[in-house]
């Protein structure tokens, strides 16, 4: 794991692999999604609109997945002073966040017809809707600081305060869930049919490769702007050296 | 252990010389409750349904509202610099600032509760787990609220920033606190909510103090 603390060692497996994570989210997305939205059989009871889920629950089980690398992250951060893991939580974050947006989104538009309102105080609905808010103060927190070295703590803290409320606000609110609302509005999951897993499955797998596409660029994009900054800064030091001599 | 006891001893007789900071916040969550039977009118079944959640809603706002002093005098003269380097455990000098912060907001909190109470036509059933679901709640409140002032300091916008980071944290308090208040009004027994809540206050003072004092270092760092 120290091995990858060097940015270039990092950075010249992420740039291994970056071709087929690439290259598999494209390939993914292109044959998954005339399946998800097309080919795959139309549910008895919702029609059409079953086909939200291949794109609603993947961007779910993204959204969790992202804030639970984050988190792992800024341990990994916090306990090794680990750059690199502080680099990845950093690049991820934005990214979960717009998966827990899409997630909500979608959602929302499949409760329209599903439920007749667009907003249901569902357990997974709320518990969703809470992690965005957690997302946002993830990110909020990060570019507070004049210094964004103390962000970058900050916000890792931030990271491990909050996967350690995952399990307490979801038990909260599932529970507040029962409480109020009867049972019935809930969807009932059906036993999933191979055909429906497949679609299912490709969508998951075109996100999980996009989402590792797009992290590899943005850990090499921040490694970029780091070196400029860097650079501008022995430049001006530079300047600052010369000067007294002329 | 003296360490623990000059501080709270300090902490408090700060407050009390300066006892118009804890005023404000009980009158803020004295105006911010009188503001719902204008936003909802002033049915009496109405305002009896929604009392308690108003309540705890209220009460979080106002104590997130004095989460800023717990932290930011002593950052901004030095002060914690001090106690970080004075060698004292540093999770012991985070709830000793915590149980001073509870002391001055907190306990203020639950003693006017039951007059705003009274306005909001609460029923009866409802006042003894109103007061205790606040003395099992406050606590919580007010260790989770330490986690992000410590976060926030040295920030820019450090209050809405803190509101940000907390309130999403004070959902489970929120739940569990208006779900005692409700289950007594309904007749049904509220000991499962107050056990959840004592519970989360358990779990609070063993993990928050810990994560304060983390934030606490990089920020004097």
């Amino acid at each position: 794991m120290h091995r990858f603390a060097n940015p270039t060692q990092f950075m010249r497996i992420a740039n291994a692999i970056f071709p087929w994570a690439a290259g598999l989210a494209v390939v993914l997305f292109v044959f998954g999604l005339p399946i998800a939205l097309i080919t795959s059989p139309a549910d008895y009871q919702q029609g059409d609109t079953v086909r939200i889920l291949y794109l609603h629950v993947p961007a779910a089980i993204m959204a969790e997945l992202i804030y639970y690398a984050m988190a792992a992250g800024s341990a990994a951060f916090l306990i090794w002073r680990h750059p690199m893991a502080n680099l990845v939580a950093k690049a991820s974050a934005p990214m979960g966040a717009m998966f827990t947006a899409l997630c909500l989104i979608c959602g929302m538009l499949w409760g329209e017809p599903m439920w007749g309102t667009f907003w249901v105080w569902d357990a997974r609905l709320t518990s969703t809707l809470i992690m965005f808010f957690f997302y946002l103060g993830y990110l909020a927190l990060g570019d507070a600081f004049e210094d964004p070295e103390r962000g970058d703590r900050a916000s890792a803290i931030l990271a491990l305060v909050g996967v350690v409320n995952v399990p307490i606000i979801k038990f909260s609110v599932n529970w507040w869930n029962t409480l109020h609302q009867p049972a019935s509005l809930s969807l009932t999951k059906s036993n999933m049919t191979g055909d429906m897993l497949l679609p299912l499955f490709l969508m998951l797998g075109a996100y999980s490769f996009f989402y590792l596409a797009v992290l590899i660029i943005r850990v090499r994009s921040e490694l970029l702007a780091a070196k400029i900054r860097n650079a501008r800064m022995s430049q001006i030091a530079g300047h600052e050296a010369a000067q007294p001599a002329e | 252990m003296s360490v623990f006891s000059a501080l709270l001893a300090r902490d408090l007789r700060l407050a009390l010389r300066q006892s118009a900071d804890s005023l404000t916040v009980v009158a803020f969550f004295a105006i911010a409750t009188v503001l719902f039977p204008f936003g909802v009118g002033p049915e009496a079944n109405i305002l009896a349904r929604i009392s308690g959640g108003v309540l705890w809603v209220t009460a979080l706002l106002a104590a997130l509202l004095s989460l800023d002093r717990v932290f930011t005098v002593d950052y901004e003269d030095g002060t914690l610099d001090q106690l970080v380097l004075s060698g004292a455990p540093l999770p012991l000098v985070v709830i000793a600032k915590v149980l001073a912060h509870w002391l001055t907001t907190g306990l203020a909190l639950i003693i006017v509760s039951p007059l705003l109470a009274i306005t909001l036509h609460l029923p009866m059933e409802g006042y003894a787990p109103l007061l205790l679901a606040l003395f099992l709640g406050t606590p919580t409140v007010s260790l989770i609220g330490a986690v992000g002032a410590a976060l926030v300091l040295g920030t820019r916008r450090g209050g809405v920033l803190l509101a940000l980071l907390v309130l999403p944290l004070y959902i489970p308090v929120l739940i569990f606190g208006t779900a005692a208040v409700e289950s007594a009004v309904t007749g049904i027994s509220s000991d499962g909510p107050l056990l959840v809540l004592g519970g989360l206050a358990v779990l609070a003072l063993t993990l928050c103090p810990w994560a304060t004092s983390a934030a606490l270092r990089q920020a004097v760092e």
